[in-house]
C-alpha cells in the first residue's frame, strides 16, 4: 500500500512539474508582452521596462523558469498589480465559494446519478427505467450555461410567494452568516452543476449494477432467502461501486469547467468567476495562479480517488 | 414517450433465410458482410438513431442554406432593423409575420441568425472533433505500438493533458490570442485528444501481440505500415464511436466559449453568443433565449442519440444510453 502511495505521489509531482512547464511556455514565452499587459495601456516605456526587470523578463529564459518554479515552491503565486494584492490572497478568498459549489453539487450529482442508476437496474426496461434515461439524456445534452439560465428563469423570476422571490438571483452568502441563506444561495448552482453530470453516473451505475446482479453470488444470496432490498443494497451495490469511483476521478477536471460556467451565471465570486474577470481585465498573474492552482487540485483529487479505489479494490495495488 | 424508444425486439439480427436462392432450395447463399456493413444495417433498424440522423441532416441543410433564409425573409444576417425590428422602447420584438422568430436586442432577425449560427456550431463540432481524433489516434498508436521510452513519454503526456482543467486554460488562452474560429478549433483539439489517445493506446497494447501483427512483421512490413495498415483498422470502430459522442461535447464547449464572450467576435451569429446576448432581455423576450437554446439543445441531443445508436451498432452487447 505504501509503495503504491509513494509511486502515485511521485507521478503526481511529475505531472505538476510538466504542467508548470506548459503554463510557463504558454504565458511567458508565448508571443505576447507580459510587462506591457501588466503595465496597462497608458504606461510609459520606463514603467514597462521596470516591470519587465522586476519580473526578471530581461533574464535568459531558463533563469526565468527556475525563478518561476522556486517562487511557486515557496507558495508565492506572484503579485496582482490590478488589485494591489498577492495572488494567493485572491485565490484564498475565492476557495470557500468554489468549494461550496463543488462539494454540494458533487454530492447531489452522485446521489442522484447513483440512485437513478440503481432504480433503473432493479427494473430494467421498465417504464421508470426508460423515463429516467430520457430525463438524464436530456440534461446530459444541455449546456451548463443554458441550464443555469433556465433555472434562474423558473426559480427566480417565475417562482414567487406573494411577490417575494424564494431563491436569490445569485451572489454568495458565507456559511458563517447562517446556513439558511447559504443554502438558498447555493441550491440553484448545485442543481445546475449536478443535473448535467448525473446522466453519466446513472448510465454507469445501471450497467455496473446489471452486471453484478447477474453474478452467481447474488443468486446465492437470493437463494438463501435474503430480502430483495438486502440483496440489492448489501451484496450488489457495494461491488458495483468501483467503476463509479474511477469515473469520478476522471470527472474532477471536468467539474472545474462546470464550476467556471456555473459561477459565472450565478455571479458567485469563486475561482471560476475570478478567473473570467481576470481574463477580461487581462490580469495575467491571477489567470496563471488560478490555472496552476486548479491543475494542482485536479492532480491531488486524482491521487485521492486512486487511493480510495485501491482500498475498494485490492487488485489495483498490484499494477 | 416509451413507445417511441426501441426495444430489444427492434434490434434483431437480420434474417439469413432471405438470402436463399430459388433454384437451390434449403441452401442459403452465403453473402459476405463486412463489420461495417453489419453495423450500418443495425443502425438503420434503430428508429431513434435514424430520427436523430434526420434531425442532424435538417440542421446541416439549415446551415448550408442559411443565405437562402436571408433571401426569403429579405433580412441580411447582420442588418439591424432599428425602426421595424424594435419596439418603441427599443426592446426586441416577438415573432410576427415579418420576423418569424422575433428580433434580438439590436433589431436583427433571429431566424436568419439562428440559421447562420448552425454553421459555426457544426463546423467547429466536426473539424475540432476530427483534429482531436487524428492527434489522439497518432499518439495512441505510437505509444502503444512502439512501446519503450516513446510509450513512457507519451503516456505521461496523456496524464498531464488530462490533468489540465481544460475550460479554464482554454479561456485563458483564447483571451491571450484573441477569439477566432481557428483558435477555438485548435484549443479544443489540443486539449481533448488525450482521452482518445488513452483508449487507442490500450487497444493497441493488446492488438500488437496478436498473430496478424507477427505475420505482417515476418513479411517485412515496416513499423509505419503495421501501425496504419494492420492495426489502425482494428481500432477504428471504437474511435468512430468515441468521435460520434465527442461531437456534441465539442459543440457545447464552443457554445460555452461564445457564451463567456470568448468565441467568435461579434457580430458573427453564434448560438452561444446569442444566448449570452439574451441574458438581460429573456424575462420579457422569451424568444430571444428559447429559439437559439432550442436549436443548440436539439443539435446536441440529436448527436448524442445518434452516437448512442452508433455505439450500439458496432457493439450490440454494449450498454445503451436508451435501454
Amino acid at each position: 500500500m505504501l509503495r503504491f502511495l509513494v509511486r502515485r505521489i511521485v507521478l503526481g509531482i511529475l505531472v505538476m512539474w510538466l504542467i508548470t512547464l506548459a503554463v510557463f511556455a504558454l504565458f511567458f514565452i508565448a508571443p505576447n508582452d507580459v510587462a506591457r499587459t501588466l503595465a496597462g495601456r497608458q504606461a510609459t516605456p520606463e514603467t514597462v521596462a521596470l516591470i519587465a526587470h522586476r519580473l526578471g523578463l530581461d533574464q535568459p529564459i531558463w533563469k526565468q523558469y527556475v525563478d518561476f518554479v522556486s517562487r511557486l515552491l515557496h507558495g508565492d503565486l506572484g503579485y496582482d498589480y490590478y488589485h494591489q494584492t498577492p495572488v494567493t490572497q485572491i485565490i484564498g478568498a475565492a476557495i470557500p465559494i468554489t468549494l461550496s459549489v463543488v462539494i454540494g453539487g458533487a454530492i447531489i450529482w452522485l446521489v442522484m446519478g447513483v440512485f437513478n442508476g440503481v432504480v433503473s437496474a432493479v427494473r430494467p426496461r421498465s417504464f421508470i427505467d426508460r423515463s429516467l434515461t430520457v430525463f438524464s439524456l436530456f440534461f446530459y445534452s444541455m449546456p451548463t450555461f443554458l441550464l443555469g439560465l433556465l433555472l434562474l428563469y423558473f426559480f427566480y423570476f417565475r417562482l414567487t410567494l406573494r411577490g417575494i422571490t424564494i431563491f436569490p438571483a445569485g451572489g454568495y452568502a458565507p456559511l458563517g452568516e447562517g446556513p439558511g441563506q447559504w443554502v438558498l444561495h447555493m441550491v440553484l448552482p448545485w442543481f445546475t452543476l449536478a443535473l448535467v453530470s448525473a446522466a453519466t453516473y446513472t448510465r454507469l451505475t445501471r450497467a455496473s449494477m446489471l452486471d453484478v446482479l447477474g453474478e452467481d453470488y447474488v443468486r446465492t444470496a437470493r437463494s438463501k432467502g435474503l430480502s430483495e432490498r438486502r440483496v440489492v443494497m448489501r451484496h450488489a451495490f457495494r461491488a458495483a461501486m468501483t467503476p463509479i469511483v474511477t469515473q469520478f476521478g476522471i470527472d474532477v477536471g471536468a467539474l472545474i469547467g462546470g464550476v467556471v460556467v456555473t459561477e459565472y451565471v450565478f455571479s458567485l465570486p469563486g475561482l471560476g468567476k475570478t478567473a473570467i474577470d481576470a481574463i477580461n481585465l487581462q490580469d495575467l498573474p491571477v489567470i496563471i495562479g488560478i490555472v496552476l492552482f486548479a491543475s494542482a487540485a485536479v492532480v491531488v483529487a486524482n491521487i485521492v480517488v486512486d487511493l480510495f479505489y485501491a482500498v475498494l479494490d485490492p487488485r489495483v495495488r498490484l499494477h | 414517450m416509451s413507445g417511441f424508444l426501441p426495444t430489444s425486439e427492434d434490434v434483431e439480427e437480420p434474417d439469413l433465410t432471405e438470402a436463399k436462392t430459388e433454384d437451390e432450395p434449403g441452401r442459403a447463399r452465403i453473402e459476405g458482410r463486412s463489420p461495417w456493413l453489419l453495423a450500418w444495417q443495425r443502425l438503420r433498424r434503430d428508429k431513434v438513431a435514424m430520427f436523430s440522423l434526420a434531425v442532424i441532416v435538417l440542421i446541416v441543410l439549415m446551415a448550408i442554406f442559411a443565405p437562402l433564409a436571408a433571401t426569403i425573409t429579405g433580412h441580411p444576417v447582420n442588418e439591424q432593423y432599428r425602426t421595424t425590428g424594435l419596439t418603441a422602447d427599443g426592446l426586441p420584438k416577438g415573432p410576427s409575420s415579418e420576423f418569424w422568430l422575433g428580433t434580438d436586442d439590436l433589431g436583427r432577425d433571429m431566424l436568419v441568425r439562428i440559421a447562420y449560427g448552425a454553421r459555426v456550431s457544426l463546423l467547429v463540432g466536426v473539424v475540432a472533433t476530427a483534429l482531436t481524433v487524428v492527434i489522439g489516434v497518432v499518439v495512441g498508436l505510437a505509444a502503444g505500438f512502439l512501446g519503450g521510452i516513446v510509450d513512457t513519454i507519451l503516456a505521461r503526456l496523456i496524464d498531464v493533458v488530462l490533468s489540465i482543467p481544460f475550460l479554464l486554460v482554454a479561456i485563458a488562452l483564447v483571451s491571450i490570442t484573441g477569439p477566432s474560429l481557428l483558435v477555438t478549433v485548435l484549443v479544443i483539439g489540443f486539449f481533448s485528444w488525450a482521452s482518445v489517445g488513452r483508449i487507442v493506446r490500450g487497444q493497441v497494447l493488446s492488438l500488437r501481440e496478436r498473430e496478424f501483427v507477427e505475420a505482417a512483421r515476418s513479411l517485412g512490413a515496416s513499423n509505419r505500415r503495421i501501425m496504419f495498415v494492420d492495426i489502425l483498422p482494428n481500432v477504428l470502430a471504437q474511435v468512430i464511436v468515441y468521435a460520434s459522442l465527442l461531437i456534441p461535447v465539442v459543440i457545447v464547449v464552443e457554445a460555452t466559449l461564445s457564451f463567456l464572450g470568448l468565441g467568435l467576435a461579434p457580430p458573427t451569429a453564434d448560438w452561444g453568443g446569442m444566448i449570452s446576448e439574451s441574458q438581460n432581455y429573456y424575462t420579457t423576450a422569451w424568444w430571444f433565449i428559447v429559439f437559439p437554446g432550442a436549436a443548440l439543445l436539439a443539435t446536441t441531443l440529436a448527436f448524442n442519440l445518434l452516437g448512442d445508436g452508433v455505439r450500439d451498432a458496432f457493439d450490440p452487447r454494449s450498454d445503451r444510453l436508451i435501454p
